[in-house]
């Protein structure tokens, strides 16, 4: 089974340990992972903050990119959700790179989703990671994706990790891309939610899919002086690499 | 009403600081959220019915003028009039000449956010008409000083009750009440009079009946009734003209959404069904019946893009399910609609540069496309209102630099692969040994709140090579 792995902008930037455990999860269960060399960024900035055009540019480039793979695995909700709800939409007007997209559409999945509905994952290596655990779905994985049982059930197979779920896990952290800076003060309101509910939960980490709704919880943890819960990512976690 | 929505920011940000609001703010989630998860469940096909009634809302929507004159049809053979006003300003005027016309003093409303587009209130004071709110919610703002609705179906949300006790006290003049039915009977008690001495009743239509002509009201509070019913010569009903159903049955499909959706009720306390003046040999019903029909802006809408924002249903789920609502309130939109619907609706009808904030104050987590019961696709349209003034140059010039720069370098894979291995780099050097960034250059948004956990240093696709 032939791989493209897109590990996002932010992963290759900010998180690189997370690109290498999407990795590792994935060749460990028998998959030959490519990873394009000119692979950037999905589009989803200028997408979502009115540029349109930029966004369209680097759709094209992304199915140039991908479309000869079996599958494409992404190890994020929301450029999983850019890819598979919103390039159509980009592409409305040329009818032949609308096809090519419909093809590669059904193709392309988030990385828990693969590993669950398409690997079928039932027993996982044990993993070296132990604790208290809760799970923040992030609001393109679950609201456009559909990913919400997929890495409770991968996490659930992981005897040493115990998940409680925290009051109102699927609403957004206030992270929204461009909205966290351009309305810092409204999302640091919404993201306080979040953290007490966290906090509430009593787990010692707090695990999601998304590297937007990371980075803004984590950074307001650490702002409002919370140095121990730790964020981890979903990809971190079932690999064993925390 | 006098719009405000260019002060957004300095109006969340006061509603962010204050205490006792974000306490009142949190009945959303608990009341009106949990309300309508179980609310729905009761529906044996809830998918089903919300998808039958977009088809009868758009039927409606999409031959507007067609069903507008069955309406008009069967209205006037019931021997109601029916006018249509352009601009909200003309239906203000229409309702003043009608006013004039049977030599009205006092005119008592329910509910209407319809009235509030057209700031009718201010419209009656100026011709001597004197407006009487008759919903509980509508009297708490008017006794304020006329304050504005902060949601479209529970327009003091924002209030306590203490708020409410110490200004009953200060106006009614009487001992402060603490008790809720207490200081309901109050306000019954300075009603009372109020309806019996109104010559006019004005109310709003939630839908209107193209097959009978008539106007369908749901109330919790049964005020409407005496507006229409009691004593009133004239009633004056002003709706928007999408506001429009085909047939009775597609009215009884609308209703199994709307009252769930909005307050988590199987059907509201009151619903009434009224169809022209009281007729010869009929007991009740006011002597002359008007329906004011207003586009302000929404025939603007049929056939483009966000023509879908038609089919609302004005249930108000979209704002109470909204995470940035739920912490500033539906006052700091500054016009009529707030919560993802006003976020479309207010640009759309007051013009995209009078409201720039408001497409862009969303996370877009689409939690507001979710629970719609006709399914507008909320985030979809305040993408659309993006794209429109990011194309009009209505963003600030570091932003549109700051997303052009960026899809500049993500086209060019060399240019991009250097740029980050620069960026990531100097991103380690700010993090210093706390590996933590505490303020970052050009945007402060971020930082001002949070911290940036700085990265290690090299990128995925450098320690990819490296290890390959």
């Amino acid at each position: 089974m032939r791989i493209g792995l897109f590990v996002t902008c932010l992963v290759d930037m900010m998180r690189p340990e997370i690109g290498f455990s999407a990795l590792k999860l994935l060749e460990s269960n028998g998959c030959e992972v490519v990873v394009p060399d000119l692979q950037t960024c999905c589009g989803q900035p200028g997408y979502n903050s009115g540029d349109r055009q930029s966004a369209r540019a680097l759709a094209e480039k992304f199915l140039h990119e991908f479309e000869d793979f079996e599958y494409v695995v992404i190890p994020s909700g929301s450029c999983g959700g850019m890819v598979k709800t919103h390039y159509s939409d980009l592409f409305a007007d040329d009818p032949d790179l609308r096809m090519r997209m419909s093809k590669l559409e059904p193709r392309v999945f988030e990385l828990t989703d693969f590993l669950a509905t398409v690997l079928k994952i039932s027993t996982l290596p044990p993993s070296s990671f132990k604790g208290h655990v809760t799970y923040h779905d992030s609001c393109c994985g679950l609201r456009e994706l559909g990913v919400q049982a997929q890495p409770r059930a991968l996490l659930g197979q992981l005897p040493d990790v115990q998940l409680t779920e925290m009051k109102d896990s699927t609403a957004c952290c206030g992270f929204g891309g461009t909205f966290a800076i351009k309305y810092g003060n409204i999302s640091s309101a919404i993201v306080d939610e979040k953290c007490t509910n966290i906090h509430d939960s009593g787990a010692d980490a707090v695990v999601l899919g998304d590297l937007g709704c990371m980075l803004n919880i984590e950074g307001r943890l650490r702002r409002t002086g919370d140095d121990k819960t730790r964020v981890l990512h979903v990809a971190q976690v079932l690999a064993g690499d925390c | 009403m006098q719009i405000q929505s260019m002060h957004f920011k300095a109006r969340a940000g006061q509603r962010l600081a204050d205490v006792r609001l974000q306490n009142n703010l949190k009945k959303l989630s608990t009341k009106f959220v949990t309300g309508r998860a179980s609310a729905i469940t009761e529906l044996d096909d809830f998918e089903g019915t919300r998808d039958a009634a977009i088809d009868m809302r758009m039927r409606a929507i999409e031959n507007l003028d067609v069903w507008l004159d069955t309406f008009e049809k069967q209205a006037t053979l019931r021997g109601a009039t029916v006018l249509y006003a352009e601009s909200a300003e003309d239906a203000s005027r229409l309702v003043v000449e009608i006013a004039r016309k049977h030599q009205v003093k006092k005119a008592i409303k329910s509910k209407s956010m319809v009235s509030e587009e057209m700031a009718l209130n201010q419209a009656l004071e100026a011709a001597g008409v004197q407006p009487i709110e008759t919903d509980l919610g509508e009297y708490i703002l008017q006794i304020n000083g006329n304050e504005a609705p902060s949601h479209i179906i529970a327009p003091v949300v924002h209030k306590d009750k203490e708020e409410i006790s110490d200004l009953f006290a200060r106006v009614h003049k009487r001992p402060r009440l603490t008790d809720i039915p207490a200081m309901t009977r109050e306000a019954r008690e300075i009603l009372r009079p109020q309806f019996l001495s109104a010559d006019m009743g004005i109310t709003g239509g939630n839908f209107i009946i193209a097959e009978t002509g008539s106007v369908a009201i749901v109330t919790n509070e049964g005020n409407e009734g005496m507006c229409t019913i009691l004593p009133p010569k004239v009633h004056v009903v002003v709706t928007g003209i999408e506001k429009v159903l085909p047939t009775l049955e597609d009215l009884a499909t609308v209703m199994r959404l709307l009252p769930r959706s909005a307050t988590g009720q199987s059907i509201s306390n009151y619903f009434s069904l009224l169809t022209g003046p009281r007729a010869q040999g009929e007991q009740d019903g006011p002597e002359h019946m008007y329906f004011v029909l207003v586009d302000g802006g929404r025939t603007g809408l049929i056939g483009g893009e966000f023509q879908d924002m038609l089919r609302c249903i004005r249930c108000g789920a979209c704002m109470n399910h909204c995470p940035v609502y739920q912490k500033i309130g539906g006052h700091s939109y500054g016009w009529v609609y707030p919560g993802p619907m006003g976020s479309v609706l207010t640009p759309a009808y007051v013009g995209i540069e009078n409201a720039l904030d408001l497409p862009q104050a969303s996370t877009l987590c689409g939690e507001c496309h979710v629970v719609c019961p006709v399914k507008i696709p909320l985030p979809d349209l305040m993408r659309k209102l993006r794209e429109q003034q990011f194309a009009q140059e209505l963003r600030p010039p570091l932003e549109r630099l700051g997303l052009r720069a960026w899809a500049y370098f993500a086209q060019r894979p060399a240019l991009y692969r250097l740029a980050t291995k620069v960026g990531v780099r100097v991103m380690r050097i700010m993090g210093g040994r706390k590996k933590s960034i505490s303020t970052l250059p050009f945007v402060s948004g971020w930082s001002d709140y949070r911290d940036m956990p700085a990265p290690s240093g090299k990128t995925f696709r450098e320690l990819y090579k490296e290890r390959k």
